[in-house]
């Protein structure tokens, strides 16, 4: 039995990381100049058919790294049509959205149907691998101990993957060359960067992470098929706002992710908060839990309104967004 | 010509996406020496379901058809994924009538305005809505079923479970609280089995304010058993996901209208589950052999354990070893008409596993603020309460979050 104010830590983090994997993913895709909206049905993809891979194999490595390619081919798609074709950017997201979660609908049902039925994980090694596990000395701290050290392995990739990302942004070379393409492609490419190739690569892994944040969904917190409920529910279309939350910042999106985590786990657990804290928080109670389940959209809004207001210059919004590059206009 | 590609590819993923989702809402049945007798279906997610509540009333149907010597994939029309949008609910009775339906089913709360008013329309065609409160006295009626009951059957193997336990509290993942009478009644009838075998039992309810969303079902299952230190977590919602948690967290659960022993091995007991094709056959039996006469022959319909509409799932290794006998007892006095959960009289069980009895006293039915709401020795409260309008929770429960 955890108590309350570590499962309320806990729960922070084990149920708002697909959110970090979400953002970091579409803050690579973005930073190269590119909309990418399709963040839903990307995850989505990754998640069924990393699943599978996983389910069949009984190992996590093979699942993550089938929903990466999974959802990385997805990416490859959206810049075959984008980057290559010059199709618009958000009509390219927003099918690849429809695409994807039917897809996922599509494959679910299929299976379902069939003669083994969906495949479900309990008791496998796969299942086992992606629980939690105590990081020893660390996970024995009081209070922090337990809700932050003891988590499934692909809560830790995922913020190694932010800082990893943040690091690549800022101290490298090539990472130089992606900010440049975002903020102004014709320059770069006049400095000798292949524009079509940066885009191209980095559509693809960002796309393919956001698959393993699909994937850690399926696995943590869904796991059998409902013909009525996609796993990932609607978690891609906040990571395309916690985007402009992070400022653009893989760093930001740890961050951003918490914040929204807070408020999105206590719009679950208020109650529990007041039933274990009667004199402090008791108050919370009062509260209708309606107000709570809006609080987390409400805090969005008010974050893109002020970062909407706060001076272009200080944004991290990569300049050519969202507009496609044509070589010929140079 | 990039241009004519780009719209190409992109016309092309735009129609697989459109077939992905064709894929499972496609009719049924188009046979060419189809019987007479073609049944109609309204369905708000899909036939290819495999688990939930339209896999629930398609497994109904069909099952009922054989019964009645309809071929199902013959004689059964269906259009699927249909929302509760007035306009979408019409479309599809049209496109049935057109198919030459004689009885059409519509599945969910939503559909009964349409259905109402298309009833006019298509007298010849009888209209039958679940869990609806409108009808006419020539070719429209409801029918839904005493799900109380088979909650109270089920209260009974969590009641044995926390007194084997020594653990008082129970929790209760619901969709929706005292808003709706179905699930509020649920939610009584199931604290009343539990309190009949555990007098100190306590019900902490949870209620997630949507009918299906995992990753809520996770979480509130989750408080439940960590916060409130419940040892049961029965559930009234669309996943089993409340049951995997009691699962992973070494407590037990109940479910709902599934057995989900085979989600949930070490943790389930028994669910609360719905025989729908009970309704179904013996709606078609009727309107086959006399369609003037549907709506005095079947009517308003709305039976129980007695019908064999609801009942409990078999009970899993996992239940105590005096639930069985506690559960046929009770269940016997429902059928019998003895006895009903909502009455002025309380049945206790008592005695180990081989010699459990039961015994009736008379005690009033009082809410949790303190109300009566029927007096010791009362009988029961009206069907429509049940069905409408009970908005209060019994003694011994309490909604942990408002």
């Amino acid at each position: 039995m955890l108590d309350v104010f570590t499962l309320f830590l806990f729960n922070i983090i084990v149920y708002n990381i697909p959110l970090l994997y979400g953002t970091t993913g579409e803050i690579m895709i973005e930073k190269s100049g590119s909309l990418n909206l399709g963040v839903e049905g990307t995850m989505a993809i990754g998640a069924v058919v990393g699943y599978l891979a996983g389910a069949k194999t009984d190992s996590l490595l093979v699942a993550v790294l089938v929903s990466f390619i999974a959802s990385g081919l997805v990416g490859m798609l959206f810049s075959f049509l984008t980057v290559t074709l010059q199709a618009n950017q958000n009509v390219t997201g927003l099918t690849i959205t429809t695409f994807g979660v039917a897809f996922y609908y599509f494959i679910g049902n299929a299976l379902s149907n069939s003669a083994g039925g969906w495949p479900s994980l309990n008791g496998t090694r796969l299942d086992a691998q992606s629980q939690s596990l105590e990081i020893p000395l660390l996970s024995k701290i009081p209070f922090f101990g337990k809700a932050i050290f003891s988590h499934g392995i692909l809560v830790y990739l995922g913020i190694v993957i932010a800082v990893l990302m943040w690091f690549y942004f800022k101290k490298t070379v090539p990472g130089l060359k992606l900010r440049a393409i975002g903020e102004n492609p014709a320059a770069a490419d006049s400095l000798g960067v292949n524009v079509a190739l940066y885009k191209y690569t980095h559509i693809i892994i960002g796309s393919g992470i956001m698959g393993i944040g699909g994937l850690y969904m399926g696995l943590n917190m869904g796991g059998t098929f409902e013909g009525s409920n996609c796993w990932i529910n609607g978690y891609g279309w906040i990571s395309i706002a916690l985007v402009i939350f992070a400022n653009w910042s893989p760093a930001k999106a740890l961050l951003g992710t918490l914040v929204f985590g807070f408020f999105n786990t206590l719009r679950v657990q208020n109650a529990a908060l007041a039933y274990a804290f009667p004199n402090a928080l008791g108050w919370l109670l009062k509260i209708p839990s309606h107000f709570f389940s809006a609080l987390p959209f409400i805090i969005t809004l008010i974050v893109l309104i002020i970062s909407s207001l706060s001076s272009k210059s200080r944004s991290g919004e990569p300049q050519a967004i969202g507009r496609n590059y044509y070589r010929e206009d140079r | 010509m990039k241009k004519l590609i780009s719209l190409l590819v992109s016309a092309a993923l735009a129609v697989t996406s459109v077939f992905a989702l064709a894929g499972c809402s496609g009719t049924k049945g188009s046979g060419n020496e189809a019987s007479n007798f073609k049944v109609g279906a309204i369905y708000i997610n899909s036939q290819n379901d495999t688990a939930g509540y339209t896999y629930a009333h398609h497994h109904g149907i069909t099952e009922a058809m054989k019964q009645v010597g309809l071929d199902p994939s013959k004689d059964l029309y269906i259009v699927d994924n249909v929302p509760e949008d007035d306009e979408k609910v019409k479309q599809a009775i049209d496109q049935l009538a057109g198919n030459g339906c004689n009885i059409i089913f519509g599945i969910s709360f939503g559909y009964l305005n349409a259905m109402d008013e298309k009833a006019k329309e298509y007298p010849d065609i009888i209209f039958s809505h679940a869990t609806g409160y409108l009808s006419n006295d020539k070719n429209f009626n409801n029918y839904f079923g005493r799900i109380y009951q088979a909650r109270y059957l089920a209260g009974i193997a969590a009641g044995y479970k926390s007194l084997a336990l020594g653990n008082n509290n129970i929790g209760y993942v619901s969709a929706w609280g005292t808003e709706y009478a179905e699930t509020c009644s649920g939610i009584n009838a199931f604290a009343m089995g539990c309190m009949a075998v555990n007098p100190d039992a306590k019900v902490n309810v949870y209620e997630i304010y949507t009918w299906g969303d995992q990753e809520k079902e996770r979480q509130a299952a989750e408080l439940l058993i960590d916060t409130y230190g419940c040892c049961v977590i029965a559930q009234h919602c669309d996943s089993a996901q409340p049951q995997i948690v009691a699962n992973e967290k070494n407590v037990f659960g109940c479910g709902y209208n599934s057995d989900m022993t085979k989600e949930a091995p070490n943790a389930h007991l028994a669910a609360p589950v719905w025989n729908w094709d009970a309704y179904y056959a013996t709606a078609m039996k009727a309107a086959m052999a006399n369609p003037s006469t549907f709506m005095t022959e079947v009517g308003n319909y709305y039976e129980g354990l007695n019908a064999g509409l609801v009942d409990v799932s078999a009970l899993s290794s996992n239940c105590e070893p005096e639930t069985k006998e506690a559960i046929d007892l009770a269940k016997k006095m429902m059928i019998n008409g003895e006895w009903d959960v909502f009455s002025g009289v309380k049945l206790s069980f008592s005695g180990a596993a081989g010699s459990v009895a039961v015994a009736k006293t008379d005690a009033p039915l009082v809410t949790n603020e303190g109300a009566e709401i029927v007096a010791a020795g009362g009988a029961s409260v009206d069907d429509s309460v049940i069905q409408g309008t009970m908005n209060y929770y019994v003694e011994g429960v309490t909604q942990v979050n408002k």
